[in-house]
């Protein structure tokens, strides 16, 4: 007889009471070709709590995952569940250890039903236990049916039926929980839990951590958000450079010390931004309406103005039109309706190129899929958009010499490491991808920068940098459209924000009279005019 | 790397011919005196790379701009057919004008066959390049057996092939005195000609940079302003262009008329040669006069050794496999090196705090 969920939870809950340190990690060391990823990493996580690892991007997290979760093998060093030490040849030696991983990419089947993707790669298992025709054959009720029980017994009540795809980003994290749960796992890995979630759907899945904890399954959340790990975790490792260079109670941490940590060096949380006079309109949209590639109406009659000296920050929960909203004002989208003017132009009807040579920058959102050619040289990536113009050729004809001299110059200027121009985009970091797409943007004098995510998966000092960037445009005057899912980037950057929902800019308020509530509630659609003078 | 496929090709066909009781030095032996060994073996291993690597150049451009020209043998019958069409038509033209007309219409031929239709059909209805050179090609070849099968291009009389070029559309032999009778033509010049301006087209033009940058990422191209569709098109009419040219001077250097058997295989071997040198427009150079010495090779090998002429396809085949496996390679050369994961460690956490 298969166990309800419920059962084997509380059987598991009293197991783990004898012994304090449920999954240890000794003095872990693994490299790749010449690159050290993790280097005497020591982590004790007890039952029924919470563990935060906090790092920054390239700290090590994701090595210290793929090794606990079979995915790569140590070089040197020891992982123990319960006492004792685990050779894991592959994920599934991990996954039948008890180890459950939930990825920052969902692994599900957008096609396949709730409680298919959940018995998914278990089916065998599970059934083995039940008439012999089971075996060969899926029953799907049945699954339907464990599945349910699990998840309610839980405190996660979802539908076995629902077909992924028509499910919320945050239903299909929870799926992607219950999945691992399902596969008894004694300890759960979050990569990034939140990175996706809107602020609502991030309190829901605290409370999910810690029913899980009272349940006595431990938590691992990795995350680099320093408010998140104080909120929901009880004791915090920093990451830093491959190593664990501190554990301590979250009790004891302060904000400011677990940056301080992190980055090895004091870093202003805050941004400060000057007063910078505000002047006419340089982007005027009005009743914009644009669809995404299966012709569905994703911008439905947006209406709004950037001016010198502003950023404009546009916030709302992924999915709610932001993208074709940009693109229609870059000019990769077609405009159904409604019109987009720069500096009084109506430039809704341009091609790309004409919209750049008017003096649209843009970073987008996916760097190396849509800002770089990974395989192009530095300098080759920083002639992208105008490599028709001088110093980059003349009458067709690269100027090889006095392209890289640019790209020299640029490259000391916004400090990219390595500051080595025939290095390929491929090579470098995140960040100093990043850096290079606003060198290349800014250095053409842009009137208008539109920037998607910019800060998407970088560290906290390339963050910083990536600020004080956009703070210093803004001082000169030009005119920034900001789009982020990160509340706090916008909150900190922007002088106005509109707040998309549904194709719909509901709402534009000044940065001062904002909350971060009144945000929330806003991207989820719940805004009444009540509210905003509250 | 491409070297390394090259030995392995060679180490490999050796075994397979000692597994088969032939001797494989005399048979190396063998096929390198007919490729290399007089300069008429030199002259026709030469002239059997003229047209690889004008056909390899075009499927490089092709590959660089991120397009897969498959249907290269049908844009060089395309161009066969122009060249000589033009070449017998007009017998009492100049040489100067009558040449670099067949050549040109042979260009012509391929760009529109290789190019300008399915690059269209991509950049406008996304029909696959694969699928539409292939079956271009298919339409070419079959064209070609109706032109000289009782069609319209068809010579008096009863054999299915065409009427001779004009004198005055042949391309000369190159010193005649030093290679002897092979059928080194200036058409090689022509092929050295091409590999410079692909490679300076390539490499120090705007254009070429915007080919490549299509070619390598699609999308970041567009983002930058770029006219995707008009690359995708002018890339693969390029690509036609010089497996049409390919046509042109085999028919106008070698060949001088068509005859009914339409299988040069060029079409196919110049995939492998642009694969083998990795699309580098001087790396053709090598990896046709590789192939064609193979091939030139073969039939000696045969003679002189036993050893049958499709062992170099054998050969040829396993150069391909480890091509496109180069992975592999890396793969083995990070298995051989000897780990020290402990020294690794050490840089790390020889300066900086102990955890906890």
């Amino acid at each position: 007889m298969t166990p309800t969920g419920r059962d084997h939870l509380i059987f598991r809950a009293r197991e783990e009471m004898s012994c304090l340190a449920l999954l240890e990690i000794r003095g872990l060391c693994k490299s790749f070709a010449h690159v050290v990823a993790n280097a005497d990493v020591y982590l004790d996580v007890e039952a029924g709590t919470t563990h935060a690892i906090l790092g920054e991007n390239g700290a090590g997290k994701s090595t210290l995952i793929k090794m606990i979760s079979g995915l790569y093998r140590p070089d040197s060093g020891e992982i123990a569940l319960d006492g004792a030490v685990q050779h894991f040849a592959s994920p599934r030696d991990a996954i039948l250890a008890g180890i459950g991983v939930v990825h920052q990419h969902f692994m599900l089947i957008p096609a396949m039903t709730v409680a298919e993707n959940i018995v998914l790669g278990t089916e065998r298992q599970r059934d083995a236990a039940t008439p012999r025709q089971s075996r060969l054959l899926f029953n799907r009720k049945r699954a339907a049916v464990s599945v349910q029980e699990l998840s309610e017994s839980l405190g996660l009540p979802i539908d076995p039926w629902a077909k992924v795809e028509t499910l919320s980003v945050g239903m299909q994290q929870r799926v992607e929980i219950v999945k691992a749960l399902y596969r008894r796992a004694r300890v759960l890995i979050l990569d990034e839990p939140t990175a996706v979630l809107t602020p609502q759907e991030t309190e829901e899945l605290f409370a999910v951590i810690r029913k899980l904890n009272q349940d006595g399954i431990p938590v691992i959340f990795i995350s680099h958000k320093l408010d998140e790990v104080r909120a929901v975790a009880s004791t915090v490792t920093v990451m830093r450079a491959g190593k664990t260079v501190r554990t301590a109670p979250v009790a004891d941490a302060t904000a400011a010390q677990l940056a301080n940590w992190m980055v090895g060096r004091d870093v202003i949380l805050q941004s400060r931004k000057e007063e910078v006079a505000v002047g006419d309109s340089v982007l005027e949209v009005k009743n914009l309406r644009a669809s995404d590639d299966r012709k569905t109406e994703k911008v439905r009659g947006v209406s709004f103005s950037v001016r010198r000296g502003e950023i404009f920050g546009v916030a709302g929960i992924d999915g709610n039109g932001q993208t074709e909203l940009v693109e229609a004002i870059v000019g990769l989208r077609k405009v159904n309706g409604g019109s987009v003017h720069l500096l009084d132009r109506d430039i809704g009807h341009m091609s790309v190129g004409e919209r750049i040579a008017r003096g649209i920058a843009y970073v987008p959102q996916d760097r190396q899929q849509d800002g770089l050619i990974l395989s192009f040289s530095i300098a080759e990536n920083l002639q992208l958009r105008e490599v028709s113009k001088a110093p980059f050729s003349r009458r067709g004809w690269l100027t090889r010499a006095a392209a890289r001299k640019r790209a020299q110059q640029l490259v000391e200027e916004f400090d990219v490491r390595p500051p080595v121009i025939d290095a390929s985009a491929g090579s470098l970091s995140g960040g100093n991808q990043q850096k290079v797409i606003l060198a290349r943007e800014m250095s053409r004098n842009p009137e208008l920068l539109v920037a998607v995510q910019p800060t998407r998966g970088l560290d906290v000092g390339a963050i910083e940098g990536i600020h004080r960037y956009l703070l210093q445009l803004r001082a000169e005057g030009r005119s920034i459209l900001l789009v982020s899912l990160e509340l706090d980037e916008i909150l900190s950057l922007a002088d106005r924000i509109g707040v998309m929902h549904a194709g719909e800019m509901v709402v534009v308020m000044d940065n001062q009279n904002v909350t971060r509530e009144s945000l929330g509630l806003a991207m989820t659609g719940k805004w009444s005019e009540k509210e905003a003078i509250s | 790397m491409p070297l390394y496929a090259v030995l392995t090709g060679l180490i490999l066909g050796g075994v397979i011919m000692a597994i088969a009781k032939y001797n494989p030095f005399a048979a190396y032996a063998a096929l390198f005196s007919g490729a290399f060994g007089s300069p008429t073996a030199i002259g026709n291993t030469l002239a059997g790379a003229v047209p690889l690597i004008l056909a390899g150049l075009g499927i490089a451009v092709a590959f660089r701009t991120g397009l897969f020209n498959i249907g290269a043998e049908g844009q060089y019958w395309v161009g066969a057919m122009a060249a000589v069409w033009v070449g017998y038509h007009f017998p009492t033209m100049p040489w100067i004008v009558h040449v670099p007309l067949a050549l040109g219409a042979a260009m012509l031929a391929g760009g529109i066959w290789g190019g300008v239709i399915p690059g269209l059909a991509k950049a406008f209805v996304g029909a696959h390049e694969v699928i539409t050179t292939m079956m271009m090609s298919y339409i070419a070849i079959l064209i070609a057996h109706f032109m000289v099968e009782n069609g319209p291009m068809m010579a008096p009389g009863y054999v299915p092939q065409s009427p001779t070029v004009a004198a005055s559309a042949t391309l000369p032999p190159i010193l005649p005195a030093v290679f002897l009778n092979s059928n080194l033509s200036d058409a090689f010049f022509i092929a050295v000609a091409a590999i410079v301006v692909v490679h300076i087209v390539l490499f120090h033009t705007t254009l070429g940079y915007k080919l490549r940058a299509v070619g390598f990422n699609a999308r970041a191209a567009r983002y930058a302003g770029m006219n995707v569709p008009l690359y995708t098109v002018l890339a693969l009419g390029v690509s036609g262009v010089l497996a049409g040219l390919a046509g042109g001077v085999q028919m106008l250097g070698v060949d001088l008329q068509l005859t009914d058997t339409f299988q040069s295989g060029y079409g196919y071997t110049a995939i492998v040669v642009a694969l083998l040198a990795r699309n580098n427009p001087i790396g053709i150079f090598f990896a046709s006069v590789f192939f064609a010495a193979l091939s030139a090779g073969s039939q000696i090998m045969q003679i002189n050794a036993g050893v049958s002429a499709n062992m170099t396809d054998v050969i040829t085949g396993i150069i391909i496999f480890f091509v496109a496996t180069d992975r592999l390679y890396g793969y083995w050369s990070q298995k051989m090196r000897p780990r020290r994961p402990s020294s690794a460690a050490a840089i790390i956490s020889g300066k900086g705090e102990s955890p906890q």
